[in-house]
């Protein structure tokens, strides 16, 4: 059987990024770590909550933290054995502070030993599979860190699945080594997807270039005879491998502004968490590694490393053979377009850390005052979701957020492909990250005061209407006393005296 | 460690960058004007570049700006190149400093400087001495198979002094073709007739097709280096083609010829030089299409049927004004949404 090959067309935005080395397919395991720090929050949702105590001896793979009660979240697993030393507040990568549970190991590396390992996990039921990978504390591991047991929603209508080795950002290159080295796990992860679904088609998305990663794919395929299967290659544009892009360039449906994945019937899930649910199903692994790409010119050997979480990342940087001398001094967890600067590598890698950008100083824009906007339009021409940055920026200045919200503010994916192109030097992504944020509150607040007006009607109208009934049976009651014979025959009586009374006087 | 939001690239695209590829693509139209017009072209550019950066540098002063970020930034010289090639080559200071005065104080700094501006100061400043200068705004010299430069004496007397007793702009000035067709067509003349006279060439005017051939070529450089983008150039020429190709067909004795039409006058500078200055043009591309028909349109109508030769400034303008209300109604449809903004 050959394998099907789509060459996707150049879409008409984004940015072409001149070719620059990246840390290539090859993967490299990552020393045991003395200590990890495991955040209860790195994922989309609410901060986890953690079942073990301090003192309490772990294994690896056992669950340290549930997931709370009716929220959407994901379990943590101990990613190396030893002891908890505490469980503190502490600084998580590209997230507010969250609570963190501190492991010391004992060296051993001793597994859990309640896996469930399974030698054909696609004779599972759809509700088990599911189970399973809510079980494994699994993400979307290309950095959204969606909670992949929620994404995976079986009879939400979805006919296809697309899985994104695509790779976002330049620079990253933790899915191609992923895909050069796991393809057969990868695949086995996106039929457990596919059942799980109830899909019938799958698209594996990567790179033109990845070549080492097309032919692992592609001999991986020949071996799997599933003819659900595709490969697609992508032009290097940034940001091709957003999911709502791809999704668009794969199958020509766009996802609707501001609704759910699934509401076109195509969902993305990034090939690392493919693996992921693949290791689950078959070796009982839960999500306790990752891997991470360690790259830029602030490092002597940019690679890619297989890294349990909550390694520290100063860890990472060391097995890249350390800072090198043109080091800029900052460190970036992502991609150069929208990674997020750290404060320090003493931080723990999380399931989000796809990368550690170490940049050189000549890699680092040093950013130009602001000038005024002078409406070239470059900003709209490469924006993915089509919006006009000048005009929002525009909008932004007289802090018109109603029209904001129709100029599109909301479906702003944050790419800074607008930044990089603005000739003015005007931080677009940070204002509309800002303006995004204010215009939440902002209707936040409205639907506050709106309930609180509803509140007060129908408080108001019970009020009327408990007066209103009172007086009725008020008025009731006095009819009721008034309107019967007997009464009416007191009345009358009474009457008759008074009457009487008069005449006499 | 320093701590800053992405993205933590950036492109090397910057006004200066732009400025300085428009100022150089305009460069083969400068040289074609001074071959064809002579030593006053180069006075009158050098006069206005200084003025239009002396003007915007006390600009910035009163107006407390940095004027060294700003000054650096070439908008100025962009705006001076504009206004000497839409001027007649050679007049004297006052009027050039009365179009930069227009131009850079009036229509860009009064409304906030560069990014602000509704109108095109260029345009503005050349339109202002048009009205204001008639005479001198009708003085181009003839450009003809006998005639012959001015000396450097005569153009700097020119200059400094304008008109004198026995130097008159009729000593060295003759129709230009658009002129020619205006008048003679009224006398009843057919474009042949008018077309064989001296001041025509090989497509269109003597001197003129070249001058339009030159920005042209220098706009389609622009357009290879991203710095304009197809849209207007090819909407207001597509439209001017195809309006002078309807009168054309129907009646050739009294309508210029489309080639002829597109490349007389300033054309192929408005095209790709003025109708796409991004700041006084339409926002998005559907805009910038309607804009450049606006546009095409309105120059033919203004060179057929208005009181001036070539009414391309006036065009501009007009579209200028209409801007808003382009941009009010084609924000372009959003991703994932169903209906445009």
């Amino acid at each position: 059987m050959t394998v099907p090959v789509i060459v996707v067309a150049q879409p008409d935005w984004g940015i072409r990024f001149p070719e620059r080395p990246t840390a290539g397919g090859e993967l490299q395991v990552l020393p045991l770590p003395n200590s990890v720090c495991v955040p209860l929050q790195q994922h989309t949702g609410t901060e986890a909550i953690a079942v073990v105590q301090p003192g309490e001896h772990v294994l690896t793979g056992q669950p340290i933290a549930a997931i709370r009660d009716h929220t959407l979240g994901a379990k943590l697993h101990a990613p190396i054995s030893g002891t908890v030393t505490r469980i503190q507040r502490s600084a998580v990568p590209g997230r507010r502070e969250s609570l963190s549970i501190f492991i010391e190991s004992d060296g051993r590396d001793e597994r859990w030993p309640n896996y469930l390992s399974r030698n054909n996990p696609l004779r599972l039921s759809t509700r088990e599979l599911r189970q399973a990978v809510i079980e494994g504390g699994i993400v979307g591991l290309g950095g959204a860190t969606f909670p992949a047991g929620v994404k995976l929603n079986p009879g939400s209508g979805v006919d296809t699945l697309i899985l994104n080795g695509a790779e976002c950002e330049p620079m990253i290159s933790c899915d191609e080594a992923l895909m050069s080295n796991e393809s057969p796990l990868m695949l086995l992860g996106a039929q457990i997807m596919l059942r799980i679904l109830e899909a019938d088609e799958c698209i594996i998305a990567i790179k033109q270039g990845m070549d080492a990663s097309f032919e692992a794919i592609k001999q991986a395929l020949e071996k799997l005879q599933d003819d659900r299967f595709r490969i697609a290659l992508v032009p290097p544009v940034y940001p091709i491998g957003g999911e709502a892009q791809l999704i668009q360039m794969l199958t020509d449906r766009e996802m609707p502004s501001g609704g759910l994945p699934w509401d076109c019937g195509a969902i993305c899930q990034n090939v690392a968490t493919a693996a992921a649910v693949a290791r689950q199903l078959t070796s009982g692994e839960p999500l306790i590694s990752r891997i991470v790409t360690v790259t830029g010119k602030g490092v002597r050997n940019p690679g890619n490393f297989l890294a349990r979480i909550g390694t520290p990342i100063s860890e990472l940087v060391a097995a890249a053979g350390g800072y090198s001398e043109q080091a800029a001094g900052s460190l970036v967890m992502g991609g150069p377009m929208m990674g997020i600067r750290l404060p320090g590598d003493s931080l723990p890698v999380t399931k989000a850390c796809n990368c550690i950008y170490a940049p050189g100083v000549d890699e680092l824009a040093n950013k130009p005052a602001e000038k005024a906007c002078i409406r070239c339009g470059d900003c709209a021409t490469v924006c993915p979701v089509n919006l006009m940055p000048q005009l929002l920026l525009q909008t932004l200045k007289v802090s018109d957020y109603e029209r904001l919200g129709q100029l599109g503010l909301p479906d702003c994916i944050d790419c800074g492909c607008c930044d990089y192109v603005c000739p003015s030097d005007i931080p677009l992504t940070r204002h509309f990250i800002d303006a995004k944020q204010n215009l939440w509150e902002i209707s936040f607040e409205k639907r506050r005061a709106e309930k609180a007006a509803r509140r007060i009607s129908e408080r108001e109208k019970r009020q009327k209407r408990d007066t209103d009934r009172r007086e009725q049976s008020f008025e009731d009651q006095i009819h009721a006393v008034t309107d019967t014979e007997a009464a009416k025959q007191k009345l009358a009586a009474l009457l008759q005296r008074v009457n009487q009374k008069a005449d006499d006087s | 460690m320093k701590l800053r939001t992405a993205p933590h690239w950036l492109g090397n695209n910057s006004i200066p960058l732009m400025m300085r590829r428009v100022l150089l693509a305009l460069l083969p139209a400068c040289v074609c004007v001074w071959l064809y017009f002579g030593w006053g072209f180069i006075l009158n550019l050098l006069f206005l570049c200084a003025a239009c950066l002396g003007i915007e540098a006390v600009a910035l002063a009163l107006r407390r700006r940095d004027v060294k970020t700003a000054l650096g930034d070439g908008s100025a010289l962009v705006t001076a190149v504009l206004i000497a090639l839409a001027m007649p080559p050679l007049a004297p200071w006052w009027v050039s400093l009365t179009a930069a005065a227009f131009a850079v104080g009036l229509a860009k700094h009064a409304y906030g400087g560069l990014g602000y501006n509704p109108f095109n100061p260029a345009m503005v400043g050349y339109v202002t001495v048009l009205v204001a200068f008639p005479q001198h705004l009708s003085a181009w010299p003839a450009i003809g198979a006998e005639s012959q430069w001015l000396s450097l004496h005569q153009t700097w007397q020119y200059f400094l002094w304008g008109a004198q007793p026995g130097f008159t702009a009729d000593a060295f000035s003759g129709a230009t073709p658009l002129d020619s067709i205006k008048m003679q067509l009224g006398q009843m003349r057919t474009m042949s007739e008018i077309t064989g006279q001296d001041n025509f060439g090989w497509l269109a005017g003597r001197g003129w097709e070249w001058i339009n051939l030159t920005a042209a070529a220098g706009g389609l450089w622009l357009l290879r280096k991203a710095v304009i983008s197809w849209h207007v150039p090819a909407s207001m020429l597509a439209t001017m083609a195809l309006l002078y190709f309807a009168f054309y067909a129907v009646e050739p004795a009294t309508n210029p010829s489309p080639v002829s039409g597109l490349l007389s006058g300033g054309t192929m500078l408005a095209a790709f030089f003025i109708a796409t200055d991004p700041v006084s043009g339409a926002a998005s591309n559907a805009g910038r299409i309607i804009f450049g028909i606006g546009a095409g349109l309105l120059c033919f109508a203004l060179r057929r049927w208005g009181a001036y030769p070539d009414g391309i400034a006036f065009a501009i303008l007009l579209m200028n004004m209409s801007v808003p209300l382009i941009d009010r109604f084609t924000v372009p449809r959003i991703y994932g949404r169903r209906n445009r903004p």
